[in-house]
C-alpha cells in the first residue's frame, strides 16, 4: 500500500464522494455520543486514563525485560514463541507454520497486525486461502476492498451497499446469501452467521492478533463482539497469533485498567460481548498447538524516538478516528495504511519512515484541533507527535530506520516554507528591522491585496488574508502605556 | 544473529535515554482509580447486575435453589429444546425436571454441538457494573466450545456469592492460567453503520438465572 498517492491527492477524491461522506458522518456521529455517555459513567475516567498511559510507559521503557518474561511464560504454558523483525519474516513464519499442518485454508480473527504486514496476500501467494471472519472484514474481503477504520473496517459502506456485496459475492466464497436478503442489519448479520459457520466447523488452523499480552503470566487477550474470535480461538487445532511487541502489559492486574478503558472508548459499551483469555494450551480445550509471532516491523524504530514513542501506547480503540474532522471528510483509505485517522498519521510515518511522498504527507493530515488527544484513553498527545514529525519532514534530522541511526534529508517542496521561517527568525532576532517592517506594513495597508499571488493563491482561495492593523502592537502599547490611556 | 537477538538489541539501543539503573517499578503507576464505582449492599449489586445484563439483551431470571430445576425445565420447554449439552460438573438435579430433554456430553465435536439446541452451565464470577458473566472452564462450565456453538445458553449465577461489583474485583478472583471467556450479553456486532445488532456467531439467546439460597 505504500507508494500510493500522498494524502492530499487521495483525500481530494474521497471528499467529493457524497455517499462516502454521508456514511462516515452518520457512523462517527452515532458512536461519538454513545462513547461520551459510556465514559461519563465512570467518575474516575481521568485516573484510569493516566494509569493506562503510565502502565504502557513502564512497559515501553523496559520492553526488553517484559518480552523475555512473556516469552518464558508462554513457553512454560505450552506455546511456541517466534520473533519477526519485519513483515516479510512474519509472513514467512506464518506460511511455514500453516504448511506444516498440511492445511490450505485458515480462518482469521480481525487483526491490525496481520493487515499491516499483508498476511492474506502472502498466504495467497503460497496457495493458502485466508478467510476473514469479522463481519466488517468479511464485507471488505468479499467486496475486494480495503479497510478504512480500525474498529469497523467497512465503515465506508452503508447497509444497502453491504446487502449488494453479500448478494453478489458470498456464493463465490462459500454458502451464498439468501436470494431475498434485505438490508436490515439483523438479516445481514444472519447471512454472515450462516456463511461463516461451515468455515468455522471445518477449520483446522486459525490466525489471530491480540489486544494484550500479559508478561508475568503469558496470557493473551482478545476483545471482540461477534463470537468469530471465540470460534477461531477454540475450534481449530492450531492457533497462530501475530502480535506487535508493544501489546505487552506487565501484570494480570494491569488488565483491570485496560478492560475498562478499551470497550467504553471503542464500541461505547460497558463491556464488549466477548473477551477471551488464554495461556499457552489447555488439555482437551481449544487448540493443541499455539504459536505466538512477536512482530517488530518498525516498532523498535518508533521506540527510539523519545517524542514519537508514545504512539506505541495505542490500544487501537479508534476513538480518535471517530472525533477527527479530517478523517470524517477524507475517509480511511486516503491514509494509505492499515492505520487510518489521527493515530495512523503518527504511527505509519514512524513504522515505515517518511521516505515516500504518502508517508511524508501523513503528519499534515490534521488540523491540529486536538480532539484526538482529548478522547485518547491512553493520553497519546497526537498533535505533539504530528508537529514533531512535520519538523522532521521539513527540516530533516536524525531518525532510526531498521535499527540504525540515519540522517533524514529535508523534504523537497518545502523550500519556500523554510525560507519564510529563516526570514522570520532573522527578523525576530533583529528588533529594529522588525519594527521598521511592521511600520512599513501598517502604512501601506491600503495597497495590500486580499488574495495572495502565485502559489499562495491556493491558500487564499478559501481563506481571508488577515488584515494588517493600522498601527503595530508595540507602537500602540508605547503610545497608550499598555492601554491605560486608551485609544 | 537470531531475530530475537536483533529485536532485543534494537530495543536496548532505542532506550538509551533510560538510565541503566532504572528498574520497571521506578516508572510510577498511580492506581488512584476506583476499585468500585459506588457504594452498594449485596442486594443492590445483584440488582445492578440484573439491570446491566438486561440492558445488553440478556434475559434475566431469578429463583431460589429449590425452584431451579423447574425453572430450567420451563426455560428449555419454552424454547422447544430437545437436546442440551452440559459439562460433567453441572449437578444432575438441575436437570431433574427435564424428562423429555436429552443430555449431550461436553466432549462433543463442533459439528455435533452445531446440532444441539441449548447449553446449560454455571459460571466463575459475575460483574455487576458491566453486566458480565465469566466462565473459567471449571467442571460446571466445561470446555469453551460448548457455550459458543449452540444458539441458546442458560447460565446459572449464585447470588450473592458469585457476584462482584467491578472489573478489578473480578480479576482478583480469576486464575490467569485457566482459559477464560467473559460474556456480556448475546453475541453482537457494531459493524453495520456503527450501530449495535445482537446475534452473530455466538449464542443469540443468553438467559441468566440468578439463584439465591
Amino acid at each position: 500500500m505504500s507508494g500510493a498517492e500522498p494524502f492530499p491527492e487521495a483525500a481530494r477524491v474521497s471528499v467529493r464522494n457524497a455517499q462516502l461522506r454521508s456514511n462516515l458522518r452518520h457512523a462517527t456521529h452515532t458512536i461519538r455520543a454513545k462513547r461520551a455517555k459510556a465514559v461519563a459513567e465512570l467518575a474516575d475516567w481521568g485516573r484510569l486514563r493516566a494509569a493506562g498511559a503510565a502502565i504502557k510507559d513502564r512497559t515501553l521503557r523496559h520492553l526488553d525485560h517484559y518480552l523475555e518474561q512473556l516469552e518464558s511464560a508462554v513457553t512454560a504454558a505450552g506455546g511456541q514463541v517466534h520473533w519477526a523483525v519485519d513483515a516479510d519474516e512474519a509472513n514467512r513464519i506464518v506460511t511455514r507454520l500453516v504448511k506444516a499442518t498440511g492445511e490450505t485454508e485458515v480462518v482469521k480473527v480481525k487483526s491490525m497486525a496481520t493487515q499491516e504486514i499483508g498476511l492474506n496476500e502472502a498466504l495467497a501467494a503460497a496457495g493458502i486461502r485466508a478467510y476473514e471472519t469479522d463481519l466488517a472484514e468479511l464485507i471488505v474481503q468479499l467486496g475486494d476492498d480495503r479497510p478504512s477504520h480500525i474498529l469497523v473496517p467497512a465503515i465506508h459502506r452503508n447497509r444497502t451497499e453491504i446487502r449488494d456485496i453479500f448478494r453478489h459475492e458470498m456464493g463465490h466464497w462459500g454458502r451464498p446469501a439468501p436470494e431475498d436478503l434485505s438490508d436490515s442489519p439483523a438479516e445481514l448479520a444472519e447471512a454472515a452467521r450462516l456463511h461463516l459457520r461451515e468455515k468455522f466447523l471445518r477449520a483446522k488452523v486459525a490466525v489471530s492478533g491480540a489486544n494484550f499480552m500479559v508478561a508475568e503470566t503469558g496470557t493473551l487477550v482478545v476483545v471482540e463482539s461477534e463470537g468469530n474470535g471465540r470460534m477461531c480461538l477454540t475450534l481449530p487445532e492450531t492457533l497462530i497469533s501475530v502480535v506487535g511487541i508493544e501489546k505487552t502489559v506487565p501484570t494480570w492486574r494491569d488488565l483491570e485498567v485496560f478492560l475498562q478503558l478499551l470497550p467504553r472508548s471503542s464500541t461505547a459499551e460497558r463491556m464488549n460481548p466477548y473477551t477471551s483469555t488464554w495461556t499457552g494450551t489447555t488439555d482437551g480445550d481449544g487448540p493443541r498447538e499455539f504459536h505466538l509471532v512477536l512482530l517488530d516491523n518498525g516498532r523498535t524504530d518508533t521506540l527510539a524516538d523519545q517524542v514519537g514513542r508514545q504512539a506505541l501506547r495505542c490500544i487501537r480503540c479508534s476513538a480518535c478516528l471517530n472525533v477527527c474532522p479530517v478523517y470524517e471528510r477524507a475517509g480511511g483509505h486516503a491514509y494509505g495504511s492499515a492505520y487510518p485517522g489521527p493515530i495512523g498519521a503518527i504511527l505509519t510515518p514512524q513504522l515505515r519512515g517518511t521516505a515516500s511522498a504518502l508517508d511524508a504527507s501523513l503528519p499534515y493530515a490534521s488540523s491540529l484541533c486536538g480532539a484526538c488527544y482529548e478522547v485518547c484513553p491512553v493520553a497519546i498527545d497526537i498533535p505533539e507527535v504530528l508537529v514533531h514529525l512535520r519538523e522532521r519532514v521539513v527540516e530533516g534530522g536524525s531518525a532510526t530506520r531498521d535499527g540504525a541511526r540515519v540522517t533524514i534529508k529535508p523534504a523537497k517542496g518545502h523550500a519556500a516554507e523554510r525560507a519564510a521561517m529563516r526570514a522570520a527568525r532573522w527578523a525576530f532576532e533583529h528588533p529594529r528591522a522588525l519594527r521598521a517592517g511592521e511600520r512599513l506594513a501598517s502604512r501601506t495597508r491600503g495597497l495590500h491585496p486580499t488574495r495572495l499571488p502565485g502559489p499562495g493563491a491556493a491558500w487564499t482561495a478559501s481563506r481571508d488574508l488577515p488584515r494588517v492593523p493600522p498601527e503595530p502592537f508595540r507602537d500602540w502599547w508605547q503610545r497608550t502605556h499598555g492601554g491605560r490611556e486608551a485609544k | 544473529m537470531s531475530s530475537r537477538e536483533i529485536i532485543l538489541g534494537r530495543i536496548r539501543r532505542a532506550l538509551t535515554d533510560v538510565p541503566r539503573t532504572e528498574v520497571p517499578r521506578d516508572v510510577p503507576v498511580y492506581r488512584a482509580y476506583l476499585r468500585v464505582h459506588g457504594d452498594r449492599t449485596p442486594e443492590q449489586t445483584t440488582e445492578l447486575l440484573a439491570e446491566n445484563l438486561a440492558d445488553y439483551r440478556a434475559v434475566v431470571h431469578r429463583c431460589t435453589e429449590t425452584e431451579l430445576p423447574s425453572r430450567i425445565a420451563s426455560l428449555l420447554a419454552e424454547r422447544g429444546s430437545r437436546t442440551v449439552v452440559t459439562p460433567a460438573g453441572v449437578p444432575a438435579e438441575w436437570l431433574a425436571r427435564c424428562t423429555e430433554v436429552e443430555r449431550v456430553p461436553e466432549e462433543s465435536t463442533g459439528r455435533q454441538l452445531d446440532a444441539v439446541d441449548s447449553v446449560l452451565t454455571g459460571c466463575a464470577v459475575a460483574i455487576a457494573e458491566t453486566g458480565t458473566v465469566v466462565l473459567d472452564a471449571s467442571a460446571d462450565q466445561g470446555r469453551r466450545r460448548i457455550t459458543l456453538v449452540p444458539d441458546h445458553h442458560i447460565c446459572v449465577v449464585r447470588v450473592p456469592d458469585q457476584v462482584v461489583d467491578s472489573v478489578p474485583q473480578a480479576l482478583e478472583r480469576l486464575a490467569p492460567e485457566r482459559p477464560l471467556t467473559w460474556i456480556s450479553g448475546p453475541s453482537a456486532t457494531s459493524d453495520i453503520e456503527l450501530d449495535r445488532v445482537e446475534g452473530v456467531h455466538g449464542p443469540r439467546s443468553l438467559e441468566i438465572v440468578l439463584v439465591s439460597d
